[in-house]
């Protein structure tokens, strides 16, 4: 790839139409990028999104986005509903890969390597990018084997005992152990939609990602599970790199350092989560917040 | 508000007609399936029953061998059928006339000389000996005994005269005459003597050939279905192969006997009458059955479970063999087995591939010449004497008690495959 990366880490685009490919990035990092409002650069960067389309068939669902994901870091994805935050927030693990008419074009990097080149291999590529879905779907196995699956089929662990180490850690993090350590064996689908949650949650934390993705997490939920959850995401921010959708604006506010707010398939602003909504600079950003449409 | 409870009377009405209609509907189902097992069970269930008549054989060293002989060609030579007779003859001494004595005879099976010789072989030393024997009576004497046989008939008319009638009458009072359970019915092949007929080589021809086609449809199809539902792109050609399946499920059956006909025997030059042709056939049948079923099967697993696979790293042939799969499973195997129970069932594709043949043996493999149980109803139905009419729905019985085992065990599985996950 000829994309230059700069002293300071930040990559130079590359850009679709000409070869000058050393735009310089730092004198537009305060303004638009192609029409974001608000800084798309993070000093420490874990994933690095750049000029990312997104069609199915013919319509295009995702227009010129840019975007940084930084390290140990919640950024959360916010926007009226069929704006893209899903479509966008799958481009991250490839997971758009499953949807036949689904075409993805430019760049996205994790750590340095586009996730997107030919010849990477997305099956390690979502054990590092693990994804938590909107609806609860644990494996119709046990509580123990939904954990142990991953690290099963990507060889993880060297025996049982290992293994029991793994599942035993991965539900800690996700604070779910306390809960059902003395029914490891039954299944996983007999939990309550919060645990279920939580279990999936544990599910992605067992292969030991460096990112997870979350779309609409608590959606499913109701609002004690719900507290527990962005609980969860605050204790997770430590070890990994959050990246969540949602569409309750106060669970942005509580769970994440950054925002990015999308419409019609747009990236409108993105900026500190404080200032986005405290004080919001785009015009679309504000009506949103204060709820005049939603 | 009146109006509304005016309009909810009628709704309620409209719900009670609806599920009287219902139960209707089931009350009538359920009273055509009794009947029809009422029919077969009362025409059937004295097949399981075979008149026997006991003689006291006296083992005649001249007719057989020399006592002590034990070489089985020379013990297997002897002259059984005269055997019989000559015990006849003892037990009615007053018959003399040639034709009576064959009138006589014909009270007793052709197959007590078979079963007189198979006890000299089995103990030569009986040779020299009397003893007791049980041997089967002839289909004649069994339907007088069963009481199929109308004596209010002129004698000409019926199977069994009047001469015969009074010797039966003399061999009761002696009590030399019993219905005994029918074993023959159970271990023997087709015969042309009701009495000596059994469904076991027929049994064995449905189930070499049902395993001929369980082992060639069940793989096929699950790879097809998995095939074309996982990893097909949809194109032109997928979208052709099909409705192609699915025209191949509305084929006539007779057409694959035909096809089969072609091919395997004319072409591939595999033997007529054989189970592994008749299976390859019927697999042929089943193929889009089970195809079909087992890509419902598919389709009914929830996206979200594949979703959760591919989300921890799972490759497309794990998310299918680990999860997929397992969770598919009893819906594919209700339609394989209900696609056996049709192939079970299946009669006109056999007959073109000459599983019609008369054959007495039971086969031993699938390429042997044998008969399936449609087949073997069909032929039976097709007999005149009157006690092949019992075992014609004997047979039936059979084989509904394959099916409604079939069926079991389809539940069976798909209970245990469910509980598992
Ligand atoms: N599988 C798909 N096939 C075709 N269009 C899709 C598909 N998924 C989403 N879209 C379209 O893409 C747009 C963005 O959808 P999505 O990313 O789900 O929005 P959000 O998550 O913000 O509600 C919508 O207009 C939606 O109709
Ligand atoms: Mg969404």
């Amino acid at each position: 790839m000829d994309d230059v990366i700069n002293q300071d880490g930040t990559v130079a685009r590359e850009l679709k139409t000409g070869t000058d490919a050393e735009v310089d990035m730092q004198s537009t990092n305060e303004s638009q990028s192609r029409g974001t409002v608000g800084d798309i650069y993070v000093d420490d960067p874990r994933m690095t999104c750049r000029n990312v389309n997104v069609y199915y068939g013919d319509k295009q669902a995702i227009f010129d986005i840019d975007l940084d994901i930084g390290k140990n870091q919640v950024i959360s994805m916010i926007g009226p509903s069929g704006c893209g935050k899903s479509t966008f927030l799958r481009c991250l693990n490839r997971m758009n890969d499953t949807i036949d008419v689904c075409k993805v074009t430019g760049q996205i990097k994790m750590d340095g390597q586009d996730i997107y080149d030919g010849a990477l291999d997305v099956v390690p590529l979502r054990a590092s990018v693990g994804m938590v879905f909107q609806k609860p779907n644990p494996f119709p196995k046990s509580i123990y084997d939904n954990i142990a699956y991953g690290p099963r089929i990507h060889g993880l662990s060297d025996d049982k005992q290992h293994l029991d180490e793994i599942v035993e850690t991965s539900l800690k993090k996700a604070g779910l152990w306390e809960e059902v350590k003395d029914r490891l064996d039954q299944p996983g689908t007999g939990l309550s939609g919060g645990q279920q949650q939580r279990l999936c949650i544990a599910r992605a934390i067992a292969v030991s990602p460096e990112v997870i993705l979350m779309d609409e997490p608590c959606s499913a939920l109701d609002p004690i599970a719900t507290a527990k959850i962005e609980e969860l995401i605050d204790e997770l921010r430590e070890n990994y790199t959050i990246a969540i959708v949602t569409h309750s604006m106060q669970q942005a506010a509580r769970v994440s350092q950054r925002t990015a707010y999308f419409h019609l398939g747009k990236l409108i602003e993105v900026g500190e989560t404080d200032q986005i909504f405290t004080a919001p600079k785009h015009r679309l950003t504000e009506d949103y917040i204060t709820g005049r449409f939603g | 508000m009146v109006r509304v409870e005016k309009g909810l009377a009628r709704r309620y009405r409209q719900e009670r007609n609806f599920k009287r209609l219902g139960l209707g509907a089931i009350l009538l189902g359920l009273l055509f399936v009794s009947f029809l097992f009422i029919s077969i069970i009362a025409n059937g269930y004295t097949a399981f029953q075979q008149t026997f008549v006991k003689l006291d054989v006296y083992y005649d060293p001249e007719m057989i061998a020399p006592v002590g002989e034990t070489d089985p060609e020379i013990l297997s030579a002897g002259n059984y059928g005269g055997l019989v007779k000559a015990t006849m003859r003892e037990l009615f001494p007053s018959v003399t006339n040639r034709r009576d004595k064959k009138k006589l005879y014909g009270l007793i099976s052709t197959g007590a000389s078979y079963q007189l010789r198979e006890r000299v072989m089995q103990d030569p030393s009986v040779i020299g000996q009397r003893e007791s024997i049980w041997v089967p009576a002839d289909d004649d004497v069994d339907m007088l005994i069963k009481g199929h046989i109308d004596l209010n008939l002129p004698e000409s008319d019926r199977r069994i005269k009047d001469d015969q009638l009074s010797w039966i009458q003399g061999l009761q009072e002696d009590d030399r005459v019993e219905k005994r359970f029918n074993k023959t019915f159970f271990t023997a092949g087709d015969s042309r003597e009701p009495e000596l007929s059994g469904i076991k080589g027929a049994a064995s021809g449905s189930f070499f050939t049902l395993l001929i086609c369980l082992s060639i449809s069940f793989p096929v199809g699950v790879a097809a279905a998995v095939y074309l539902e996982e990893f097909a792109p949809k194109n032109r050609w997928t979208d052709l192969i099909e409705v192609n399946i699915n025209n191949l499920a509305a084929v006539p059956s007779i057409v694959f006997g035909l096809l089969g006909l072609a091919v395997f025997i004319n072409f591939f030059g595999l033997p007529r009458s054989v189970p592994m042709v008749g299976g390859l056939v019927l697999a042929l049948m089943t193929l889009p059955t089970i195809i079909i079923a087992s890509r419902a099967a598919l389709k009914s697993v929830p996206p979200s479970i594949r979703e959760a696979a591919l989300g921890v790293g799972a490759s497309p042939m794990q998310t299918i063999t680990h999860h997929v799969l397992p969770l598919a499973l009893p819906g594919m195997l209700t339609g394989t087995i209900i696609g056996m129970a049709q192939a079970l069932g299946e009669t006109a594709p056999l007959l073109m591939i000459g599983m019609v043949a008369f054959i007495v043996d039971i086969p031993g493999g699938a390429m042997d010449p044998s008969a399936v149980l449609p087949v073997q109803i069909y032929l039976w139905a097709d007999s005149p004497e009157r006690a092949f009419v019992e075992r014609t729905s004997a047979a039936i019985m059979v084989l509904l008690a394959f099916l409604i085992s079939m069926n079991l065990l389809a539940v069976w599985l798909r209970k245990k495959f469910e509980r598992r996950w």
